[in-house]
């Protein structure tokens, strides 16, 4: 496949490893946040740890969508998908995603509520436009990347005067999270969490540019490497960063030059700006109420806002108590530091979020790196054995 | 047709009818549904006495039994139909047993309003698909059921074959260092049905590999009677057949992504879709697991069939207490191929 393949090319990618083996300080560690899902999902898929030095740790950030999603919200559409009788559209790996009582959109539309698994917004619109006579609410979720589709879905909805389709907004923003990881305890006060630099997401900067990063860069002093989703893309940030940490740098550097500017896709930006204002707080797993990390769909479009149209209540409901996903999230702990990593919580059967995407850390990990965990235990000699 | 076969008034209109509860109450619509449609397509001298079972003769060995529903949604798909894939789906089933398929039955459960023309072209295609197979359809039943109760059409199939006792071919035989084999490229037919879907409209040209293999394993026992195990991974796809094998074997294995045949469009529309052509079905290729010493010349032997020319040695049996799926990938790393969990697509076969 071409533009694909050159970026998969195993020959390039030992010579990359090679030049990060002779960069590497010895005695330094180097703790590297990938932020966003997608990077933690190709990081395991292609083995990319197996080419890298012990020392270089890569951490998984809360870049994955369905993984910050709180419970109350996806319980709220469970109960407007069962209650109020409209036809709920979404994409598919929110439908696995557990909710309060045990209960997900896939065991709601199981037990007959009309939930419908789509593909892209413009699918949720064709709906609509068939079924003039029933309400369409389309639960948006993702980070920037998805947030113009949505946009101009609501554009067209009311340009073509679509009176019977609405919107459940869970749009959240990229550096907000990481502000709030930086700005949490364990990384400022109690020196639990230490991230040397960040890996960023170029699909995200393809839309919002490469400038919303510097002010990290610069105030809380962390390169950053904006980086494509290929292994070689990978591969290439963590090298650019190995570089900068060494030589004390704190720089944003674009490493996807094929497609990410500093400024971003400014039409796309105006498009989300006429449709969506900053909400003032909103709730991730994980992170808790995290200021100005979301959108909401401003007063002019509130037609098309769900949440009013219907009325909806968010209440904030705790994780499992055994779940460690907020943790996770933080990059505070490790998949395997979960008690039921791997034994309760397994892909078929997610307790918390972090196992549901193939973009969460503990799906990630389990579906690809859990042979490391299992390899190291079996060769460990049994406990009391001579 | 047989000169027995009563006259129903009118021929069914195969142009424009539909399938009715009427076809399904047992009386004279339900035969005539059989006699104009099934009888006609399938005939043959188990099928012409219009009993209620079939008497017929087997060659020495022992008998090989499988059964195999058909759901697949679309009905009609680039390379193939549901006709076909019922037929293909449970020969392969008795194939994997290193067996001769000798004999099947269909059970089709009709959907009230099915059109006629359809029901002909899906009984013509498994006709068709049985005779090329040298399969009779030896017995069969159907059943009508109210418009929304089912999905057109659904049917089940049951082989019957003959295989050598003295072949041993089972997915609890692998042994580690043993070879593993893969007949051709894979997760074209999982691409083909997920072409069609009509909100995924991509435009891929890409056919499923609907085949029956047992031609293929005729010529592969013939020349490597010691073959350990054979399997065809349909649903879940290659990852899941392999991950299947490694459990009940007790063993785990070692592949290698680069040495797994996989067509640039398939690669393509997965990569476009997010999905891994690992899990993607197959309906026309087979696992096979062999000692190493036997690997070259039953790779050779798959080669000189046409189903079997793009085989490919992918990997190796290792000892493993955990039963994992290794894979070394293109890019220099390794990681786990682990069970398909969830759906990544609407029924498919």
């Amino acid at each position: 496949m071409k533009f694909i393949d050159e970026f998969r090319n195993g020959g390039v990618a030992g010579s990359v490893a090679r030049r990060i083996h002779a960069d590497v300080v010895a005695g330094r560690t180097y703790r590297i946040m990938e932020f966003c899902g997608g990077h933690t999902h190709a990081i395991a898929r292609y083995g990319l740890p197996d080419l890298l030095p012990d020392s270089i740790r890569l951490v998984h950030g809360p870049g994955c969508p369905v993984c910050v999603l709180p419970i109350g919200r996806i319980d709220a559409a469970i109960a407007l998908a069962r209650e109020a009788g409209v036809i709920l559209c979404t994409y598919a790996d929110v439908m696995r995603v557990p909710a309060s009582r045990r209960l997900s959109l896939l065991t709601a539309k199981a037990a007959g509520a009309d939930i419908v698994m789509v593909y892209s917004v413009q699918d949720a619109l064709s709906l609509a436009r068939a079924q003039p006579h029933r309400e369409v609410v389309f639960f948006a979720i993702g980070f920037e990347t998805t947030t113009p589709p949505t946009a101009a879905a609501i554009l067209e909805a009311e340009r073509t005067g679509l009176a019977n389709f609405s919107v459940i907004c869970n749009h959240v923003l990229t550096p907000s999270a990481i502000q709030s990881l930086l700005d949490s305890p364990e990384v400022r006060r109690l020196g639990r969490v230490q991230i040397d630099g960040f890996i960023g997401p170029s699909h995200v900067s393809t839309v919002i540019g490469s400038r919303p990063y510097e002010f990290f860069a610069e105030e809380y002093e962390k390169p950053v490497v904006i980086a494509g989703f290929e292994p070689l893309d990978v591969l290439q940030a963590v090298w650019m960063l190995v570089r900068q940490i060494n030589e004390g740098r704190c720089e944003v550097e674009n490493q996807f030059t094929r497609a990410v500017t500093r400024e971003g896709n400014v039409k796309a930006q105006v498009l989300v700006g006429r449709v969506f204002e900053l909400a003032r707080t909103f709730e991730w797993r994980g992170l808790g109420n995290v200021p100005y990390s979301a959108l909401r769909i401003r007063d002019r479009y509130a037609g098309f806002d769900a949440e009013r149209r219907f009325g909806l209540r968010h209440e904030s409901v705790p994780d499992h108590k055994g779940c460690e996903c907020g943790a996770i999230l933080r990059g505070v702990k490790q998949p395997e530091n979960c008690r039921l990593f791997g034994t309760a919580c397994v892909p078929d059967n997610p307790m918390g979020s972090c196992m549901v995407s193939a973009e969460g850390a503990c799906a990630a990990h389990y579906t690809y790196g859990r042979y490391r965990r299992e390899a190291r235990a079996a060769r460990r000699p049994a406990a009391g054995a001579s | 047709m047989n000169a027995r076969v009563r006259r129903h008034g009118r021929a069914l209109d195969l142009r424009a009818g539909r399938v009715d509860m009427n076809h399904g109450s047992g009386g004279r619509a339900t035969t005539q549904l059989v006699e104009e449609l099934f009888l006609r397509a399938f005939d043959n001298e188990w099928l012409r006495p219009m009993d209620d079972q079939a008497r017929c003769d087997l060659p020495p060995g022992r008998l090989v039994v499988a059964t195999d529903a058909h759901v697949v949604s679309p009905l009609f798909f680039p390379g193939g139909d549901i006709g076909g894939l019922s037929v293909h789906g449970t020969i392969n089933d008795v194939a994997m047993a290193g067996a001769r398929p000798l004999y099947l039955t269909a059970g089709f459960i009709i959907e009230e309003g099915f059109l006629l023309g359809d029901l002909k072209r899906i009984a013509d295609s498994m006709a068709a698909a049985a005779r090329a197979a040298g399969v009779s359809v030896i017995a069969g039943d159907t059943k009508v059921v109210e418009r929304g109760k089912g999905d057109g059409v659904f049917i089940t199939t049951t082989g019957v074959g003959v295989v050598d006792p003295a072949l041993d071919i089972h997915a609890h035989r692998a042994q580690p260092g043993d070879c593993l084999l893969v007949s051709g490229f894979i997760g074209d037919h999982g691409v083909a049905i997920m072409s069609e879907r009509e909100h995924l409209s991509f435009d891929a040209r890409i056919l499923s590999d609907t085949a029956a293999l047992h031609g293929l394993v005729g010529a592969m026992v013939q020349a490597v009677p010691t073959i350990h195990c054979l399997r065809d991974p349909t649903r879940g796809g290659l990852a899941t057949a392999l991950n299947e094998i490694a459990d009940q074997s007790g063993v785990g294995m070692h592949i290698r992504e680069s040495a797994i045949p996989i067509r640039p469009e398939v690669r393509a529309a997965c990569e476009f879709l997010g999905l891994d052509p690992l899990y993607m079905a197959n309906e026309g290729k087979l696992i096979a697991v062999c000692r190493a010493g036997d690997a070259e010349r039953l790779l050779a032997v798959m080669r000189a069939h046409p189903l079997g020319a793009q085989a490919a040695i992918i990997g190796e049996v290792a000892a493993d207490p955990f039963h994992f799926v290794e894979m070394e990938t293109a890019f220099g790393g390794s990681r786990m191929v682990d069970w398909l969990a969830g759906d990544p697509l609407p029924r498919i076969c």
